[in-house]
């Protein structure tokens, strides 16, 4: 990484007492989908707002293509598309010139933005709504056009804030294929923020999880899966057509077999953790004691286990917990 | 969303042959834009109704009652028949100027009480600020179109009364007249924009749309209703009741009171256009008899009008760029969230 598109260096942000983001370090390279992980209020759309130059950091850097965005707001915001989670559109204009009005902003003459706008909104799937108001747009409609409108002006890098938020099951599959055909085919820098783990799960080269202001992890998935999850790293679910009895005569030997460190049996399921991936092993294992085998199901953790995981013991949450609890108990016992 | 549309991203130039945005013609881009959505919105077109309705009610008044005031040969103004169309009346009615005090803040606060804060509100301003366009341009472009709105309604007004007159009386426009009512044009002018940028700064200082059309519409009725109140009780008590003798003195306290008045931008506005359209007004104080001794009641020169309304001119401008000052310094260290 000697050249990353984006480089925070140590940023933070406080709000009076409160650090909102706390020495924040990352690196992104070119081409790459970074997905930014977290609950609610963890600092991620500071931490957005911070490289786009509309807040101010309490301290460190922030640079985006190599330039500072706290002191050169205008010339990252004209390689930067952003989309904010919340996106609002002038309601007494089409969509088509909204999009137009945001082209010209950067600098387009009227022609070329108008047929980059329709190309976009054909690209989007809005092509038909174009001469339609923004008004009677839906969510996730509004969404699209987001997309289309950080696309209007060809930026290197592009910024999403929940991007996902409010569009259907279908239409979050297509976007993020979009997307991800898009920094693929064009070189396009993309940062995601999310907290619906599974949709980044899908497109995002590496992610960071981050959480109180501070960056938890990063790194891509696999990474982090083996990172959390070294004591129990594999799990193998073995289904057999006749249940078993609790105390099978077999179980002794099974345990037997190298790596293995438990099983457990629930009638007709055996889950047995191992150290290594010892499935072939298992089963053969089963095969030769002429069981039928009806399925085989090696259990791998992905991102949800992951977050799971971190945000189990995450601090915040017990005491959020402890909170509500004694408001609990002060409740219960005004009686 | 089919794969090879994909295609439309890229035609053309490559995404980095970018042309240099330059942030002038952003600035434009946005005036044009706000011009746009002033004039398709019902509340351009209600205030539109407004002012041509008085300013035609004024015009009748007048026009049915200029025979009688032009022939009136102890007015030294009685010459300038343009002049006495917008400031005569027949008492049923107040004259356009004057109503044009009170409409002026109306226009100004209606065009700019939410010029921020609805932006913000509908979670667009956080999309125009993601665009290379300088913070001071967006609400110097807000300002600006609402002003060149304002300014081309007045126009349009007093060029169409003008035009009215040539017809009805046949009488020509003296250059001076043309002079001074364009001088008055461009003080009303100056008089909304005050108001507008009072506005637009409090709808920089207030998220909320409704709380800030309150505090512009406060601010005009106090000092349209409450400021006289306030200055006569202070004033009164003020002034010590037994021991004034001299000439010098009443006249003095009457200075300092005017002047106390003058704090309020609809008393500056009102001193300037009388002295604009009313030639013969030589001074907006108390004069005394010595001053007036040997002084012919004739009107003015239009530049010495001018200099008599220079400062009530210079205070108004001063006013509405402490306004706008005060609104960049707000608004350029903000954070923006939708």
């Amino acid at each position: 990484m000697e050249n990353p598109v984006i480089d925070l260096k140590g940023l933070t942000k406080c709000y009076g007492s409160l650090k909102a983001v706390d020495e924040l370090n990352l690196k992104i390279e070119k081409g790459e989908i970074f997905g930014l992980l977290g609950p609610n209020g963890a600092g991620k759309t500071t931490t957005i707002l911070m490289m786009l130059g509309l807040t101010e950091p309490t301290s460190g850097k922030a640079l985006v293509c190599g330039i500072d965005a706290t002191t050169n707001p205008i010339l990252v915001k004209r390689k930067v598309g952003y989309m904010p989670d919340s996106i609002g559109f002038y309601e007494s204009m089409t969509a088509l010139e909204n999009l137009v009005y945001t082209g010209k902003l950067n600098g387009l003459p009227e022609k070329e933005a108008n047929r980059r706008a329709l190309d976009l909104m054909d690209l989007v799937g809005l092509g038909d709504s174009a001469r339609k108001r923004a008004s009677v747009f839906s969510r996730g409609m509004k969404q699209r056009l987001g997309l289309a409108e950080v696309l209007i002006k060809r930026p290197e890098v592009i910024i999403l804030d929940e991007p996902t938020l409010g569009i259907d099951p279908a239409g979050v599959k297509e976007f993020l294929s979009l997307i991800h055909q898009l920094s693929r085919e064009q070189g396009l820098t993309v940062l995601l923020s999310s907290h619906h783990l599974h949709q980044v799960q899908m497109v995002c080269d590496r992610v960071g999880i981050f959480a109180a202001g501070k960056m938890q992890m990063e790194g891509n998935i696999h990474k982090l899966s083996q990172t959390l999850f070294a004591e129990d790293s594999y799990s193998v679910g073995i289904t057999v057509r006749e249940p078993l009895p609790a105390s099978w005569e077999h179980s002794d030997e099974l345990r037997n077999i190298p790596d293995v460190q438990g099983l457990r049996i629930t009638e007709n399921l055996v889950q047995i953790a191992c150290a290594s991936d010892v499935t072939p092993d298992i089963v053969r294992f089963f095969v030769a004691k002429g069981l039928d085998v009806m399925g085989v199901h090696k259990r791998e953790f992905g991102l949800d286990e992951i977050y799971q995981k971190y945000f189990d013991n995450n601090l915040i949450e017990n005491n959020a917990h402890e909170k509500s609890r004694s408001i609990f108990k002060r409740y219960v016992n005004k009686k | 969303m089919p794969m090879k549309s994909l295609a439309a991203f890229s035609k053309g130039t490559s995404i980095k042959s970018e042309p240099a945005a330059n942030p002038t013609t952003a600035f434009w881009v946005v005036v044009d834009k706000e011009v746009t959505d002033h004039i398709r919105s019902w509340r351009l077109i209600l205030l539109l109704a407004l002012l041509a309705l008085t300013f035609f009610g004024a015009l009748y008044v007048s026009l049915s009652n200029i025979r009688s005031i032009v022939s009136n040969a102890q007015d030294p103004d009685n010459t300038f028949l343009y002049l006495k169309l917008l400031t005569s009346t027949d008492g049923t009615m107040p004259p356009f100027h004057v109503f044009l005090n009170f409409l002026g803040p109306l226009l100004g606060i209606a065009l700019g009480f939410d010029a921020i804060n609805s932006e913000q509100n509908n979670g667009t301003l956080i999309r125009l600020m993601a665009q290379p366009v300088y913070r001071d341009n967006l609400i110097l472009a807000k300002f600006v179109s609402a002003l060149i709105l304002v300014g081309t309604l007045f126009f349009t007004l007093v060029l169409l009364m003008i035009g009215a007159g040539l017809c009805i009386t046949g009488v020509l426009i003296e250059p001076v007249e043309v002079l001074r009512i364009f001088t008055f044009t461009v003080l009303a002018v100056v008089y909304v924009g005050f108001w507008l940028s009072l506005s637009i700064l409090f709808s920089i200082a207030f998220k909320q749309t409704a709380t800030s059309a309150l505090a512009a519409i406060g601010v005009w009725l106090f000092f349209t209703v409450f400021y006289q109140i306030v200055v006569n009780l202070v004033m009164a008590a003020f002034i010590p009741r037994h021991t004034i003798h001299t000439e010098a003195d009443v006249v003095g306290y009457n200075e300092m009171m005017l002047n106390v008045l003058r704090l309020a931008p609809s008393q500056l506005f009102s001193d300037a256009t009388t002295t604009l359209l009313m030639p013969s007004v030589r001074s907006l104080g108390p004069m005394t008899m010595e001053q007036m001794a040997g002084a012919i009641p004739s009107p003015l020169p239009f530049m010495e009008s001018l200099m008599v309304v220079w400062p009530q001119l210079s205070g108004l401008l001063a006013a509405t760029f402490l306004c706008f000052a005060y609104s960049y310094y707000l608004f350029m260290r903000r954070e923006i969230r939708s």
